[in-house]
């Protein structure tokens, strides 16, 4: 029997081998959203709960896992950041840009990280994952079940507000 | 709104927050997920602990009920 039938069977093994396999991948798309090695672990714990409680209701024959992983993933985040309610972090455990920002720099990393907390977890996820990330539309729309031209329209949404907020701020983009 | 406006806004964002394209995950997180399984195998839920108390107390003051008990059984 196939890995992903097993897995669809309840067995624990085929759910272990498609964790190890998988666990990498769902960590990158996680920190890609939250920006934060500890709360992307959490959260990639969370997704592969919620995949083993709903492993009656995967159909192997869909064969692929990764989305599947990606679109629990992506809700588990969007879960997060709606309870959450704090500024996102600032992304101390990433890998620092070319040249550290001097005090002006830091000023408008600020604004910006404020301006991004104005808006809804559903299109801070988009804006993060199409504008920073640059992943392609199709995969966020996958990732969120929704069609790409939702996509474009909540990066539009989303940067209208960006734009709004740091307008407000005395940044002009 | 136009294509130039979005990319001064993605400019901006990308200047201030650095892709996390590199992070990777630095240790396995299986034991924390066996250890999670685990828990919620052996968990019982508190309507079982409540139910079997109330057979428990039931049993205690009205022993008469025993081989009714046994009789469903």
């Amino acid at each position: 029997m196939e890995l992903l039938e097993r897995f669809a069977a309840g067995d624990v093994d085929a759910f272990e081998a498609l964790f190890r396999q998988h666990q990498g991948e769902v960590f990158r798309w996680l920190m890609r959203i939250v920006r934060n090695t500890a709360v992307a672990e959490d959260l990639t714990l969370e997704t592969f709960w919620r995949m083993h409680r709903a492993h009656a209701r995967f159909d192997p024959s869909m064969g692929n896992c990764g989305a599947w992983l990606r679109r629990i993933a992506t809700n588990a985040a969007i879960d997060h950041l709606r309870h959450a309610h704090r500024e996102v972090p600032l992304p101390d455990d990433l890998p620092a840009t070319a040249q550290q920002p001097p005090g002006e720099q830091l000023e408008l990393r600020r604004e910006i990280l404020r301006a991004m907390n104005k808006l809804s977890p559903r299109l801070r996820v988009v804006v993060l994952l199409a504008l920073v990330e640059e992943e392609p539309y199709e995969r966020i729309a996958e990732a969120l079940g929704i069609s790409e031209s939702a996509v474009k329209l909540r990066v539009f949404r989303g940067v209208r507000i960006l734009r709004k907020t740091l307008s407000e701020a005395g940044v002009h983009p | 709104m136009k294509e130039p406006q979005i990319d001064d806004v993605k400019k901006l964002l990308k200047d201030s927050l650095p892709p996390a394209h590199g992070a990777e995950l630095g240790r396995d997180l299986w034991p924390e997920m066996l250890q999670r399984l685990d828990q919620h195998t052996l968990r019982v839920p508190w309507w079982d602990w409540a139910l079997l108390a109330t057979v428990a107390a039931a049993l205690c003051f009205f022993p008469g009920i025993i081989p009714a008990l046994l009789y469903h059984l």
